[in-house]
């Protein structure tokens, strides 16, 4: 696979044109997820079967899982010279842009079957979590676009968010996130022996907390107050409380309990997904009394090729924290990252169970330290326990 | 002067300042506070970037 990977870059190097970016056509596959309220409309129609209003879910939790299994790994990389031709080839972007169009289509046709369709409880709160998972789904075309330069990606970016009301991630991804990466002092980053359910409250305040902190100080800079309207979560955070109001006078208050129903599924799933993506790893302090940079050794990868289709390459995170403003079709495969045993879609449904997820992780992230728990990013209300287990003291 | 992230080589250029960033043109790197990261990529401190010849 190595030597194969080699001679094919060597071979391209000679000649950039004659490279073929496998995955291509595949990234139009990304855009399965915001069609799902018509693709369940479109099953429960031919079979007469309301249980396909939950089809979300089912592609994210059942079919991707497997699909992962059964297609396996890709850990092939774009040749290094191919790199800055790949990142200016516009029709990727496209890819990304379509998605957010179809994801405002779908959101009102959602509306629409939830105040006219005629659905029962179940179906609409089957559709609900449908429209949670394109929502979740949505948050990581965002997180695409507001690593970009462009002013018009960034615009793109909180358009996309404003379905989940989670405006504020694009500040704190990008400017929290991604300096404190795997330190305690990261909310979105989970430490050992923290559970999913322990988490998710800690990442969902602490990010507001910090996403908030941090603009506060850009706008001081600038001689501005917080509360104005220069500042960028107030202001993508009205999108979400006009768009909601929007929804709601056209299709009346039925519809409000299942919109913010499916923003609190959507921005659940990305925080599961914050969840696995560094998962007790931690940046050494140096003598100094600053962190290391942040290495490939940080991030949790998967070459899941399914997955990686559906979520624009994230799970090939090492080089996406090594390399932030990089596109996603020319993010790479880094061999000493470490490796989720599946993709992102499977690892979530581990995670959700605790004692689960430790049993499939803990001992991965173990070895990732030769043994050494005190390498690892551990959660202090726990501390005394995972120390006991895994010998820390040594 | 003018300074580059070494990482994804964004530039800070003291004549134009970043005023988003809350630097209006002409702020000197000097008051660019210590702890501001690049705010391109998020991995860089102040104290890493390099100045730019010419």
């Amino acid at each position: 696979m190595e030597a194969a990977t080699h001679a094919h870059a060597v071979e391209s190097e000679l000649n950039p044109a004659t490279w073929r970016d496998p995955k291509r056509y595949a990234w139009l596959l990304g855009l399965i997820v915001p069609l799902l309220p018509f693709i369940a409309a479109g099953l429960v129609a031919l079979t007469g079967l309301g249980v396909f209003w939950f089809y979300g879910p089912f592609l994210v939790f059942v079919i991707f899982p497997l699909l992962d299994l059964a297609i396996g790994m890709d850990a092939e990389n774009p040749p290094d010279s191919i790199i800055k031709w790949l990142e200016q080839d516009r029709y990727y972007r496209w890819c990304t842009y379509a998605f957010i169009p179809l994801q405002y289509a779908g959101l009102v046709f959602a509306c629409w079957l939830w105040a006219d369709g005629g659905l029962s409880t179940v179906d609409s709160i089957g559709l609900a979590v449908t429209m949670g998972m394109v929502s979740g789904i949505a948050i990581n075309t965002a997180h695409e676009l507001g690593h970009k330069r462009a002013d018009l990606e960034r615009w793109l970016s909180k358009v996309a968010l404003a379905q989940s009301g989670y405006g504020h991630f694009f500040i704190e991804h990008n400017r929290g996130h991604h300096v404190r990466v795997a330190t305690p002092e990261d909310p979105a980053s989970a430490r050992l022996g923290e559970g999913f359910w322990a988490f998710l409250p800690r990442t969902v305040a602490g990010s507001v907390r910090s996403a908030w902190g941090l603009e506060r100080a850009r706008l001081e800079r600038g001689g501005h107050s917080a509360r104005s309207v220069h500042n960028d979560i107030l202001q993508a955070w009205a999108m979400t409380v006009v768009l909601f109001a929007v929804l709601t006078a056209v299709f009346g208050p039925v519809v409000l309990p299942y919109l913010i129903f499916q923003a609190v599924l959507g921005f659940s799933l990305l925080e599961v997904v914050n969840y696995l993506e560094h998962y007790g790893l931690l940046r050494q302090k140096r003598e100094d009394g600053r962190y290391e940079r942040c290495r490939p050794a940080h991030s949790w990868n998967s070459n899941n090729v399914a997955s990686n289709v559906l979520l624009y390459h994230l799970q090939r995170h090492s080089d996406h924290h090594a390399n932030p403003t990089r596109r996603y079709q020319a993010l790479r495969h880094v061999e000493e990252a470490p490796q989720l045993p599946t993709g992102y879609a499977g690892m979530i449904l581990v995670a959700v169970v605790p004692p689960l997820w430790r049993r499939v992780m803990d001992h991965r992230l173990l070895d990732h330290y030769g043994g050494e728990v005190g390498r690892a990013n551990v959660e202090p209300r726990t501390e005394r326990r995972i120390l006991a287990q895994y010998g820390g003291a040594a | 002067m003018t300074l580059r992230c070494p990482g994804c080589g964004y530039v800070y250029d003291e004549q134009e300042g970043h005023p988003r960033e809350g630097f209006p043109a002409g702020t000197p790197w000097s008051e660019v506070p210590d702890d501001w990261h690049c705010p391109d990529c998020g991995i860089y401190d102040k104290v890493d970037f390099e100045p730019v010849d010419g």
